[in-house]
């Protein structure tokens, strides 16, 4: 008997009680969803910008490298999306847009289709997603019903920056992946 | 070495140890204030338990569930009976990929498996990339808290370790400087890594995903980099819907730290063209604890750390003091399970206040099979120390006079009595704990005078 089988047969020996998946109510946290996600991101370390406060922030910042894979800021890239996600080493500002984002706790969906490259969230200096600001859900619970079936062979949640708290529990933004996220909600 | 021996040991820098229970009562109150916040906050908390009760109760229909689609979506499925075998499948996968150096996210199952110094003795670098848990490595130390892996250190150890490990300035104690060299070590070893390891969160049997959550990416920045990433999975972290990720993920950071939600929650559902995705399922004793109808539930656990930071004895004991993989209240009811005979004094490293339970997001009711757990560890392993005493205590009870008597005798005797008679060696009940002042007459005396 191969592991899978001793495993499984060990499960099915057993007599367990039979317990009832329940079901999962509709919770929901009706209020005003821009107030409250840009509440959520900015408890996160996050930030939530109009379009013409991150235009002002972009050009006084001067990067030399950017990847924007956002049809609104298409014109601010200087480099296009690489093959290989090695080269996103020196990768200073990458712009994606987002499905939709949680106002409950600030956490923004994103595919395959949105990311080019997995990577590129994490690997990037600074983030920047774009966010149509009709987009945005009251609890993860609507979050989940819109995501629904959809079939990406990557998703993720992503709340705020690279942030860590094991030295001493002091906070510190900028630990592995990106040193800062800016929400430009459109 | 038991858990009172260890604790000891600890206790011994009190100021170390203040800061340590101070510091994860800190943690516990930012959990009760963000999960106040959420009104259906108990409600969830019902339903968790709910479906994984209902996981436990259809674990081999879910596994096989999960497996299937896994394997359509293109993931390589494997099965551990145990850490050996485990440990084997991860060097057979890193063997065929040529592969020297690995990086790996924090992983409790892969601590649990002893994974590290596995394959060390193989002759590859494994490199943990979680920050808490890197600083741990390199001070060969496994974590001490499962989600605060170095909250046993202080700034200035780890900024000596860093000096010595990454040549940061001598004396610079600051965390953002220390975290900063810690980014650039650990993005060099991202970078050049072709097999990164990670644990898993939660599984999901309708689609075949897998959840991973960190606040740091470093899940991610390795995974993604790599050529090749193996999940290690306990048969437990089964969902069964992907709609039950909302339920747990509202409920798992707020319990653990009280964000809100960890930063990163990566759903892996097949790999990026031209990469594997392996995901290897790991029995390790699970089966055995599904098997005990007392201790069943326990195998709920979502690994949030809750019960550690509000446990009185956790908290001024360190987690170390356990000395079992996952430390705290709920290490205590998973370890005996495990190694009874290793892990016996950890059902007594309680108060039995209660505390776990109450804030447990899954609804284990830890305290409980402490107290289980203690019953099976007397039936096993016979006297403690304190068995002599409760013995004595039973006789008194059983005849009024006895107890009469007794009662006024401990009274002048406890006034009487030289200290190195009651804090004496074999009276355990003596160490650090100070005696109160004996009342002067009996409850039946003042009762006499007073109400009769």
């Amino acid at each position: 008997m191969n592991s899978r089988e001793k495993i499984l047969s060990a499960i099915r020996s057993l007599t367990l009680e039979v317990k009832t998946l329940p079901d999962i109510p509709n919770f929901s946290s009706p209020g005003n969803l821009v107030e409250h996600f840009t509440q959520s991101i900015s408890d996160n370390k996050g930030e939530v910008l109009t379009k013409s406060e991150f235009v002002a922030w972009f050009s006084a910042a001067g990067f030399s490298k950017v990847i924007s894979l956002s049809s609104q800021f298409a014109e601010l890239a200087t480099l296009p999306l690489p093959e290989d996600p090695h080269d996103l080493e020196s990768l200073e500002v990458a712009i994606l847009e987002g499905q939709f984002g949680v106002a409950e706790n600030g956490a923004i969906w994103l595919e395959d289709t949105q990311l080019g490259l997995r990577a590129l969230p994490f690997a990037t200096e600074h983030l920047v997603i774009v966010l149509d600001r009709k987009m945005l859900e009251e609890t993860m619970h609507q979050g989940y019903e819109k995501i629904a079936a959809a079939h990406s062979g990557f998703g993720l949640f992503l709340a705020g920056p690279s942030k860590t708290a094991d030295i001493e529990q002091s906070l510190v933004i900028g630990a592995q992946g990106a040193k800062s996220l800016r929400v430009v909600l459109v | 070495m038991t858990h009172p021996e260890n604790a000891a040991e600890f206790l011994k820098d009190a100021q170390k140890s203040k800061w340590h229970d101070e510091t994860l009562w800190f943690v516990r109150d930012k959990r009760d204030k963000v999960s106040k916040g959420i009104p259906e906050w108990e409600q969830l908390r019902e339903l968790a338990s709910g479906i994984k009760d209902n996981v436990l109760a259809n674990l081999a229909n879910y596994l096989e569930e999960f497996e299937r689609n896994a394997k359509k979506n293109g993931i390589t499925v494997h099965w551990a009976a145990d850490s050996e075998e485990h440990n084997r499948l991860v060097l057979e996968i890193l063997k065929k990929q040529n592969c020297t150096a690995v990086v790996k996210s924090k992983s409790i199952l892969t601590e649990e498996c002893h994974l590290n110094p596995y394959l060390e003795k193989q002759g590859i670098e494994v490199v943990d990339t979680d920050l808490g848990e890197r600083i741990v490595q390199f001070l060969n130390q496994p974590p001490s808290h499962i989600v605060l892996p170095a909250i046993h250190l202080k700034k200035s150890e780890i900024s000596e370790l860093f000096h010595e490990k990454l040549h940061t300035e001598k004396g610079n104690e600051d965390p953002v400087y220390l975290t900063q060299a810690a980014r650039v070590h650990l993005r060099e070893k991202f970078f050049g890594a072709k097999v990164a390891i990670t644990g898993v969160n939660f599984g999901i049997a309708e689609t075949g995903e897998f959840v991973v959550c960190t606040n740091e990416g470093n899940a991610d920045m390795g995974v993604h980099l790599a050529d090749v990433h193996i999940a290690c999975m306990g048969i437990e972290k089964i969902l069964p819907r992907r709609k039950d990720l909302a339920v747990f993920l509202r409920l798992l950071a707020r319990s653990a730290t009280g964000q809100p939600i960890t930063n990163y929650n990566s759903h892996f559902r097949s790999p990026s063209p031209g990469k594997e995705i392996h995901i290897i399922l790991v029995d390790n004793g699970r089966t055995a604890q599904l098997a005990r109808n007392k201790f069943r539930s326990s195998l709920k656990c979502i690994r949030c750390g809750a019960c550690m930071n509000t446990c009185p004895i956790y908290r001024r004991s360190g987690g170390f003091s356990y000395n079992s993989t996952v430390p705290g209240p709920i290490g205590s009811i998973l370890s005996p399970g495990l190694d009874l005979k290793k892990h016996s004094s950890l059902p007594f490293a309680s108060t039995l206040c209660g505390s776990c339970t109450d804030v447990c997001p899954v609804k284990i009711n830890i305290h409980e099979q402490l107290y289980e757990w203690r019953q099976e560890v007397t039936k096993t392993h016979g006297d403690f120390a304190k068995g002599l005493s409760m013995k004595l205590a039973n006789g008194i009870f059983k005849s009024p006079l006895a107890y009469k008597i007794s009662g006024s005798l401990m009274r002048n005797a406890l006034k009487s009595l030289p200290n190195s008679l009651i804090y004496h060696p074999l009276n355990i009940w003596g160490k650090n704990r100070n005696l109160p002042d004996a009342p002067k007459e009996s409850f039946q005396q003042w009762y006499q005078k007073n109400r009769s």
